[in-house]
């Protein structure tokens, strides 16, 4: 032993045993221990000491503990994220915070985005005049929670130009805005700016929602039955096909909606039914073998099919609908992809029960839509 | 012997020096405060905190911490645990997560709903998006699960509410919806399931009570008493009841928030029905029971009083309402806050009930206080306060 340390009292040595580790420590085992939890707890037990090791690292392994979020699953996103808090918190007390890595970190497009944006809060905590200056390099970014903040500063940019008068400027910040922007937010708020000052605006292009569809119903969906119930359009879809309803013939119309969030409105090629089912069937030729995600807003019982495969379903009614409710990973094929929605309307008679509709865009992970080629 | 020690464990637990509230509505998820210390009758703001997002969770207290958790975001999707120091507010630590399961809610509610719960040794804090985490007390993270990653469908689109409960060794978590509804029992240590059920498909925002160290589980269906070890069925009551206030545990009886108040007995295999009062009505607090009597919120913010012996009236007082959190007692004093942030004070041995003390608090408060070492703590989508 070295015999320096002989001589240091105990309580220093005590206090030396618990410094954060050295600098650059191995974190490569613990780490795999957070990335391997699973479902139903799987991991947790083995998680929940790697991430004590972790959070005695240095503040120079931030970056390679945001590192571990690359493609893990969100339950390991979230012992990073967890760990990354407590190894910040004592870098920022300390000063200590590698903001240059962070930055390194942020710039590189192939980190995740959930762990870059826990990289820009941290540059922020940090150093909030440098993430201010790094915003307007985030307007394109896959990552729609990063696009958020030059979005908000192309707001107030066109707010103080038109403040000052200055039209055309104004409208360049905005229309720069909506094309970055990709929460309903900011796009409503930009939207309406627009049109304030006379500029057209196309949200339905924008969110990239599927605004024709061909529609069959009713069948019956008495006691909720029909949303397990096999109808002949899971079958086939032969849209010259008629057959038999709930109380009439059920046959396929078409239908084009004008709403410019896309909703597909059951009730008005079929009237205001109850205890019924729908289905919605339309193509989307894409140009190309892609990933892909279809986002839907529904209040009813709902299924999606995307090319003869069940993507999900949901037997929920008049809880409230939103945009992007259920974002729902797939694979796009190149050319023809057919797409199957099965739209189900319980037996309430409220008031607030009589929407009997969905709305459904393509998009890619960030929210950008997907142009069909059709 | 043994009876003289079992009257004095009986003793302490009827009149603890100081006592946590370890989950929504405290010891037994009771709402009374089971401490000989009761908070002062004139209480004062003895410090704020500032807190950085929405929240209808209570605060829970454990020793000399009371935790608190959040949601902020453009879509409520950062999930925050607090720990303060009870003595003066200060933080001492933070903990901040994402959401893995749906977020949406009404605009009402958002998803930090559910109040945490504690051992004493760890906290559970469960969000409307299915997300759960294990602390110990100095933010050391225990475990977590994501029951929405785990189920996809056990989700509810106006937002969930159930708050967890320990028993022993047992984290019972509820997720009671149209689509996929369970509850599970968790083991505390790991976070793995010792046993899930499969619970009716209907949206549910009750919370679980606690009987004689049976879990009370209630649903539009009634109320079924489980085994937190097993999950298996101890007893069951089913003639339906309420799936937004909860029901209330005094003794051994539960007074079930079922048709009005229904009084039951439940024992091993079976529930005997005692009384029923269809006028009490709780709006949406839950009831509580203090000495003889029961207390119920209706709907139109009037306080009702009624015997737990058999469900009569005695006395009806109108609060400055309206409320979605419920009143919690202490002593001769029960507390109550208004959603536009009127905490009130009422005196409810006064022979028509009175309101004593009214704090304006200045913000919608939408849940319940909690109360320890003489103190109340209350909770907005910003602030915590320490009443003392």
């Amino acid at each position: 032993m070295n015999s320096h340390v002989m001589k240091l009292p105990f309580a220093f040595l005590f206090l030396l045993a618990s410094l954060p580790l050295p600098a650059r420590a191995d974190l490569s085992k613990p780490l795999e221990a957070l990335r391997g939890v699973q479902k139903e707890g799987q991991g947790n037990a083995e998680a929940s000491k790697a991430w004590q090791e972790i959070t005695k690292a240095d503040a120079s392994n931030l970056p390679e503990v945001l590192k571990g979020m690359n493609a893990a699953n969100p339950l390991a996103e979230n012992w990073l994220r967890a760990a990354v808090g407590v190894i910040a918190d004592e870098a920022l007390k300390a000063k200590k915070m590698p903001v240059e890595a962070l930055v390194t970190f942020l710039k590189d497009s192939s980190n995740s985005p959930g762990a870059r944006v826990v990289a820009f809060d941290l540059i922020q905590r940090a150093d909030a005049k440098l993430a201010e200056s790094l915003t307007p390099t985030l307007i394109n970014d896959v990552s729609s929670e990063l696009r958020r903040h030059p979005v908000a500063k192309l707001i107030e940019t066109g707010d103080k130009a038109l403040a000052a008068k200055e039209q055309t400027a104004a409208v360049l910040a905005y229309r720069k805005g909506l094309d970055g922007a990709r929460d309903e937010d900011q796009i409503k708020t930009l939207a309406k700016k627009l049109r304030d000052l006379g500029q057209e605006v196309d949200l339905p292009t924008h969110f990239g929602f599927l605004m024709s569809w061909k529609l069959i119903a009713p069948f019956s969906n008495a006691d909720r039955g029909g949303f397990d119930t096999v109808y002949p359009p899971e079958k086939e879809l032969k849209f010259d096909a008629v057959y038999e309803g709930k109380g009439k013939e059920a046959k396929w119309v078409e239908f084009t909606s004008k709403d410019e969030y896309g909703k597909i409105d059951f009730n008005k090629p079929f009237g205001m039914e109850k205890s019924v089912t729908g289905y919605a069937a339309t193509d989307f030729i894409s140009a190309e073998d892609r990933p892909a995600e279809i986002r839907i807003g529904c209040k009813n019982g709902w299924k999606v099919w995307l090319n003869g495969e069940l993507l999900f379903a949901r037997d929920e009614y008049h809880r409230g609908a939103k945009l992007d409710q259920y974002k729902l990973p797939c694979q796009l094929k190149k050319g023809k992809n057919t797409l199957l929605v099965k739209c189900c309307q319980n037996e309430q008679t409220e008031q607030w029960t009589v929407e009997w509709e969905f709305q459904l865009r393509v998009c890619d992970a960030t929210g950008t839509a997907i142009v069909a080629k059709n | 012997m043994k009876t003289t020690l079992v009257l004095a464990f009986g003793l302490s637990l009827s009149s603890l020096a100081h006592a946590d509230w370890l989950q929504f509505r405290g010891p037994n998820a009771a709402a009374v405060s089971t401490e000989a210390k009761a908070p002062e009758d004139q209480l004062k703001i003895a410090w704020t905190a500032d807190l950085p997002g929405r929240g209808l969770s209570a605060p829970i207290v454990v020793g000399d911490k009371v935790f608190v958790t959040c949601s902020s975001g453009p879509g409520q999707e950062t999930l925050h645990v607090f720990c303060f120091n009870a003595k003066d507010g200060s933080k001492r630590w933070e903990r901040a997560m994402r959401a893995t399961g749906r977020t949406m809610s009404h605009t009402k509610t958002c998803v930090a709903a559910n109040t945490p719960c504690s051992d004493g040794e760890r906290v559970f804090a469960l969000f409307s998006s299915n997300d759960l985490f294990a602390f110990d007390l100095d933010g050391n993270l225990l475990w977590l699960r994501g029951l929405t990653f785990d189920y996809p469908n056990a989700s509810n689109s106006l937002g969930m509410s159930q708050s967890p409960v320990v028993i022993g060794n047992t984290l019972v978590v509820q997720s009671e919806n149209d689509a996929e509804s369970f509850a599970a029992g968790l083991d505390v240590a790991t976070g793995m399931n010792k046993w899930k059920l499969e619970r009716p498909k209907a949206a549910n925002w009750t919370s679980a009570t606690l009987l004689k160290g049976v879990a009370a589980l209630q649903s539009s269906k009634g109320i079924l008493g489980v085994d937190p070890d097993t999950g298996k069925t101890v007893w069951n009551y089913e003639d339906g009841a309420s799936t937004i206030p909860s029901s209330v545990v005094s003794g051994d009886l539960i007074y079930a928030v079922s048709k009005g108040i229904t009084a039951l007995a439940p024992e091993k295999g079976s529930v005997t029905q005692l009384w029923r009062n269809e006028k009490l009505n709780p709006g949406t607090a839950s009831p509580l029971v203090l000495g003889d009597h029961l207390y119920v919120v209706n709907g139109a913010g009037v306080l009702i009083k009624a015997s737990v012996k058999n469900g009569d009236e005695a006395w009806k007082l109108r609060l400055k309402g309206p409320f979605s959190g419920s009143p919690v007692a202490a002593g001769k004093r029960i507390h109550i806050v208004n959603e536009r942030g009127i905490f009130q004070t009422i005196d409810p041995a006064a022979p028509e009930g009175k309101v004593t003390q009214e704090i304006e608090l200045k913000e919608t408060v939408l849940t319940t206080p909690a109360i320890s070492d003489g103190a109340l703590y209350v909770r907005s989508d910003a602030k915590l306060w320490k009443l003392q």
